[in-house]
């Protein structure tokens, strides 16, 4: 039996974990199917885990954090569509100043406003979001698998859990059945083409931003008002990249891509129970090369081994135009 | 907005004028940060000028943080040419400083100038070495160069604490870093050289690395401008197609580009190593790599831009650390932010006004040939 609630448990911190993969690499899509390429998922990441729990602290209500990390990292998007749609500035040029003006501007402001180095205030339970419990969760937990599954596995989690895996049907359905999606994935693959047709290219990109900007903001909000009850500096670590890895490596797809960000979460999850873990034949296996196991995952995930990911056709390209 | 006959718009204009006005704007809105963070910027500007030349030693140090931008901005610059994002700089300086110390360590029989040129070789293999994987991967699998360099970067830091703490550490001091080297092996200082003169100056981490940073930046014009393999890999990263329709390699191109810029990244081990901490400490690179990318950048990828780019990160650096001493509500991380704004401006945002400062200029001129 303790094999059996060893494999619930793993299973249960695999969906934790991803769960601020999947947004971000459901961002990752709505952005990079429109052409734009977005590297600066870490960096509004890490803003919006900041504003959330700011926002939180000074006005005591995490859904209002949430919202405001929301305009924070839309306001972001829209600075890398100004950069990269409008003045046609290189894309990853924009992003990677993104990324590196966040990690100061956030470590820097927390130090400035609360004088600890990097670190916002702990919140209180009314400051953050908790674990929500199922209906019937306690009363069916004596009950054999289905009591596993369900309580053990399915309940308690924070809200942006269940949000996160209700994303991706909804993000499917957007983009490959209805018509917003399919201009999105036009503009994407042939912008002259779309343009053609009447539809307004840049428009269609910034849309795509501003999707992108607010389920990037509950990835944010996930790890600063729901698994920490903090900000600290740096604390989104490479999740944005892992997210864009993920969905490159489901072909920008939203099935594929979760299922990617799964397999991370699962490594991590696998990374953190092996910490400190006689492993039979090989033994202790030192904690620092365990941690660098999801990292090691995705340049072997990016190698492509399952086939060669191709990229929405008119990426990383500004449109320009004809007059 | 307007499309101007590039041929006709002077160098300085393009050259000159734009890249100043880009950083002015960029200083203007960091300006506005500390203002948030609840100083004054212009307090903030002048200890950046006292603590960067206010004194001899300020400005040692200066110098010192220029040699690792120059390292780091021409790194990024050479893969640049080939539009590769190396943002791995970070990764490939860390590896590299552990080729110094490994080479140092273990020839430490030979003479020491053999010794030092051997442990440059060694930070430039090794770091070429840590590039290579995602060139490899670039050029043959189109593994996005920006997501492997970063993923090479989190290794690194794993790899080097891993090997600090288990394997190279020196288990008769507390904190993880290994034993130090023997004392001929360290670089001469700035002040060794001040006292040839019986000048005598208090320490500064500036030593003869900042010559090594000069005659790098020479080696990469000459190579990227004056030889066959500079034009190949511009034309890869201008044009790959045509590149190959002319019989050039992209893969090859990337590749080279990718390990020669990764060893230049290295060579910043050689400054720490060799000539400020004589051994390995734990996270030497300290983001250096990283704003490699904006000196870059703002150098307009040319060594000729990237040593007064380099200088001003230098400035920024020593002299914040000044303000970050006076102004309690400042911390380091103030000037990573100001990197970002400067990568902004003079990067993704470099058409801003671009247009309208060029038709300024050509107007101007025509103005005159009329009259």
């Amino acid at each position: 039996m303790e094999f059996l609630s060893d494999i619930a448990s793993l299973i249960n911190s695999t969906l934790r974990i991803s769960t601020p993969l999947v947004f971000a690499a459901m961002a990752g899509i709505f952005a990079e199917r429109s052409g734009v390429i977005d590297f600066s998922l870490e960096g509004k990441m890490l803003m919006a885990a900041f504003v959330a729990a700011v926002g939180s602290y000074f006005l005591g209500n995490p859904w209002l954090g949430l919202l405001l990390a929301i305009i924070a990292c839309v306001s972001l998007s829209m600075l890398h569509g100004f950069a990269s749609v409008t003045y046609k500035g290189d894309q990853v040029v924009s992003c990677v100043a993104i990324n590196i003006l966040i990690i100061g501007l956030t470590t820097a402001l927390a130090a400035a406003w609360f004088g600890q180095a990097g670190l916002t205030p702990t919140l209180t339970e009314d400051q953050r979001f908790l674990e929500v419990n199922l209906p019937f969760a306690e009363s069916l937990r004596d009950v054999p698998i289905i009591g596993t599954i369900y309580s053990d596995i399915l309940s308690g989690h924070y809200i942006f859990v269940y949000l996160a895996y209700a994303t991706v049907p909804l993000v499917f359905w957007v983009v490959f059945k209805t018509s917003f999606g399919l201009r999105l994935r036009a503009v994407g693959e042939n912008p002259s083409a779309v343009d053609t047709a009447g539809i307004n290219v840049f428009a269609m990109r910034y849309k795509a931003l501003a999707i992108n900007g607010v389920l990037i903001a509950f990835a944010g909000a996930h790890l600063s008002t729901a698994v920490n009850a903090n900000f600290f500096r740096e604390m989104s670590a490479g999740r944005g990249y892992l997210a864009l890895a993920a969905m490159i490596f489901g072909k920008w797809h939203p099935k594929t891509a979760l299922i990617a960000c799964l397999l991370f979460g699962f490594t991590d999850a696998l990374q953190i129970r092996l910490q400190g873990v006689e492993l039979p034949a090989i033994g202790e296996i030192p904690v620092q090369l365990i941690q660098a196991l999801p990292y090691v995952l995705t340049v072997v995930l990016l190698a492509g081994f399952v086939g060669k990911a191709i990229a929405p056709n008119a990426i990383g390209q500004p449109y320009i135009k004809e007059r | 907005m307007a499309t101007v006959d590039k041929s006709r718009v002077p160098w300085w204009v393009s050259n000159l004028i734009v890249p100043l006005v880009n950083l002015t704007l960029a200083l203007f809105v960091s300006g506005l940060f500390i203002f948030i963070a609840g100083e004054n910027p212009f307090e903030a500007v002048s200890l950046i000028i006292y603590g960067s030349f206010g004194y001899i030693e300020g400005f040692a140090y200066t110098l010192y943080y220029t040699t690792n931008f120059i390292f780091t901005g021409l790194a990024f610059a050479v893969a640049f040419h080939c539009r590769l994002f190396n943002i791995g700089g970070e990764g490939q300086a860390y590896i590299g400083g552990l080729g110094v110390f490994l080479v140092a360590i273990n020839f430490s029989f030979l003479p020491v100038p053999i010794v030092w040129l051997l442990a440059v070789g060694g930070a430039v293999v090794f770091g070429a070495a840590w590039a290579f994987i995602p060139a490899y991967l670039q050029a043959t699998r189109g593994s996005h160069v920006v997501i492997t360099t970063i993923m090479f970067n989190f290794i690194a830091a794993s790899l080097m604490v891993f090997l600090l703490v288990d394997v190279i550490r020196d288990t008769t001091q507390m904190g993880p870093h290994t034993v130090a080297l023997p004392e001929e092996q360290w670089f001469p200082s700035f002040e060794d050289f001040a006292a040839l003169f019986g000048i005598k100056i208090r320490y500064s981490p500036l030593n003869i690395s900042f010559l090594l940073a000069i005659a790098a930046s020479f080696f990469v014009w000459f190579l990227v401008w004056k030889t066959r393999w500079g034009y190949e890999m511009r034309a890869v990263g201008h044009n790959t197609q045509a590149a190959i329709y002319a019989g050039i390699s992209p893969y090859k191109n990337i590749i080279i580009a990718m390990c020669i810029s990764g060893g230049l990244a290295g060579l910043l081990g050689v400054n720490e190593i060799l000539g400020v901490h004589h051994k390995i400490v734990a996270g030497f690179p300290a983001g250096y790599g990283f704003t490699g990318i904006a000196v870059a950048l703002m150098g307009r990828n040319h060594p000729i831009g990237i040593f007064p780019a380099a200088f001003l990160f230098g400035i920024l650096y020593q002299g914040g650390s000044e303000v970050t001493f006076d102004m309690p509500n400042i911390t380091r991380y103030m000037f990573v932010a100001v990197q970002g704004v400067i990568i902004l401006f003079s990067g993704a945002l470099e058409n801003l006004f671009r247009p309208q400062i060029e038709n300024f200029f050509v107007n101007r001129l025509n103005l005159k040939a009329k009259a």
